[in-house]
């Protein structure tokens, strides 16, 4: 039925027509391409601005700090997988290294040199996601289908040294659970070799791209006092100009025998995002470089966990002809170790910042506590801010370069 | 390991006993942090202090997380506190009846404490007094309890298709 029009229709002037605005409400998640991970946020859309965003979070809440107080404490790895899920062994080692420190083993410098190559990996696995996502949601998909070829890489050499993929529960509490392989190590110097030309050849793809730096530059910028207030860390905190970083401030796993550089952005938008995590991946292949000369001039090449009983598996061959030793074996799987009351604090530079285990041990088979501090959850809930006044565009770039993963915001 | 600094940890401890006496509970090293137990009525105080004091300047909440001690029938809140400019780094410790589980709150010092502090409230039910928006946040809105006190099972009680009495859960 046709609306009734009054007289002076055709005289009013909608153009111009002003208050009351007409805002709009808009849902960005929980299952949207460009925010990958199940999140939500409610915004409130003036046209293609936002006024405000409400984030709703928790739809893979999987209830971790109350499973883990009822685990012993190796079964807890896997759980650790699933934090940011992009690099799963360095949350494992920082889980290792969490309870060694409670335990209080020292482990061998080859254990550490270890570690680092494993976890540097790690971590360019997880920025050349990040970088190469936000070229896709900027509209280049190219670099994002090339640098995949190189994350594949990294999991066959995750695959080469634990033999999973994604999720890997590597290694073990004190060190790993056997000696790198030669293949694990022609790969990691296959991939040494190829990867420089290529993350190269992806950065002239976008660094100084025209439209690219139209998009980033001056989107989603937050001040380096605001991004202190707020708990950033990791590349995040970096792009804002404030060099943090855990490998220098607290070194672990002996970072203090390497060299390398923290790069730092000035305004902290999403282009200083991009490039700080470019640039890490950079010092990430220094950092690996230079593990790979110390393990060589090791005359010990077997050496790959601490020698520590409350945790290392005896050998097979013992558990299968010694009593002793089967015994130990099942006290060890059992979780029924002495492991001492107390507790500790231990972070590590994950990907995405400081990755924080709280561990409060009351000396039984779990923890009676422990506390993830995942830096997204702390990070994320800054968004608000940061995308007020911009365009919905921008705002989708912003959540991508802040890199949110919704594993380690949940829990 | 940390870096132990018993000259800065010394000044923090003179400073915080000078301010509040015997609210401050006790101070011990646990392995490598110092770890401050405070009273509650002077947490929001301690707080203030321990950012705003010129030499302390712990401007960085690097964590907050709830704490159930059901022996003492108590809850808790746990701050790790980060002063990024000496590299020194603390744990303030607090504790309240179950009964009536109050604090005030610290997202008025630290924007980051407000989540924080609602997952701590979705979780041991600790109500944070002056909090912007204390609702839940992991958890469904309609859930029932605090699922990480002690006494909230972690299964389904009711379940019969499992057998843990070998081993436990």
């Amino acid at each position: 039925m046709a609306k009734e029009i009054d007289a002076d229709y055709w005289e009013r002037d909608f153009i111009k027509a002003e208050e009351p605005k007409e805002y709009n409400t808009l849902n960005v998640g929980p299952t949207h391409p460009a925010t990958h991970g199940v999140f939500q946020n409610v915004m409130l859309m003036d046209g293609e601005f936002i006024v405000s965003t409400e984030q709703t979070i928790g739809y893979i809440h999987r209830a971790f700090e109350k499973i883990a107080e009822h685990r012993p404490f190796y079964q807890i790895t896997p759980l650790t997988d699933r934090l940011n899920y992009c690099s799963a062994p360095l949350n494992n080692m920082g889980w290792h290294m969490t309870v060694e420190k409670l335990l209080g083993i020292e482990t061998p410098k080859r254990v550490d040199y270890l570690r680092i190559v494993v976890m540097e990996l790690a971590r360019i696995a997880d920025h050349l996601i990040c970088n190469s996502v936000i070229g896709v949601d900027s509209g280049a998909l190219t670099g994002f289908t090339y640098l995949f070829q190189d994350r594949e890489f990294i999991y066959e050499i995750y695959e080469e040294i634990c033999g999973s993929r994604l999720t890997t529960n590597m290694g073990r509490i004190g060190g790993f659970e056997r000696n790198f392989s030669a293949k694990a190590w022609d790969k990691i110097r296959h991939f040494l070799k190829s990867y420089p030309a290529k993350l190269k050849e992806f950065e002239r793809l976008l660094a100084r791209n025209r439209i690219f730096m139209d998009r980033t530059i001056n989107v989603g910028s937050f001040a380096a006092e605001r991004a202190l207030a707020y708990g950033f860390t990791g590349p995040n905190l970096r792009a804002c100009g404030v060099d943090y970083d855990v490998r220098v401030m607290n070194p672990y796993s002996s970072y203090d025998e390497f060299e390398f550089t923290i790069p730092i952005g000035q305004s902290g938008d999403t282009y200083d995002r991009f490039m700080v995590r470019q640039e890490e991946q950079w010092q990430s292949l220094r950092i690996i470089e230079q593990a790979l000369a110390k393990l060589d001039k090791m005359e010990d090449k077997e050496t790959y966990y601490a020698q520590d009983p409350r945790f290392v598996l005896p050998p097979k061959e013992k558990v299968y002809n010694n009593m002793e030793a089967l015994i130990w074996h099942f006290k060890i799987v059992m979780g029924e170790t002495d492991i001492p009351a107390g507790e500790v604090y231990h972070c590590i530079e994950a990907a995405n910042g400081e990755l924080g285990f709280y561990l409060v041990s009351d000396g039984g088979r779990t923890p009676s506590r422990l506390h993830f501090r995942r830096p997204c959850f702390i990070f994320y809930q800054a968004y608000p801010e940061m995308v007020k006044g911009n365009m919905l565009s921008d705002a989708i770039l912003t959540m991508s370069s802040m890199n949110v993963i919704a594993g380690e915001l949940d829990a | 390991m940390f870096q132990l600094k018993p000259e800065r940890n010394k000044l923090v401890i003179t400073k915080l006993t000078a301010q509040f006496g015997e609210a401050v509970l006790s101070c011990e090293t646990l392995s490598d942090m110092l770890t401050i137990s405070v009273s509650d009525t002077i947490i929001h105080d301690a707080l203030l202090l321990l950012r705003d004091d010129s030499e302390l300047q712990f401007n960085f909440l690097t964590t907050l997380c709830g704490m159930h001690y059901p022996d003492t029938r108590q809850l808790g809140v746990v701050y790790h506190l980060h002063n990024m400019t000496d590299n020194h780094r603390i744990r303030i410790k607090t504790a309240i009846p179950e009964s009536d589980p109050k604090l005030p709150t610290a997202s008025d010092i630290w924007p980051s404490a407000n989540w924080q502090e609602r997952e701590t409230y979705d979780f041991y039910g600790i109500l944070f007094e002056g909090h912007p928006n204390l609702v839940r946040i992991l958890n469904v809105d309609d859930m029932v309890g605090f699922p990480l006190r002690k006494d909230f099972p972690l299964e389904d009680q009711t379940r019969e298709d499992k057998d843990d009495s070998m081993f436990g859960r």
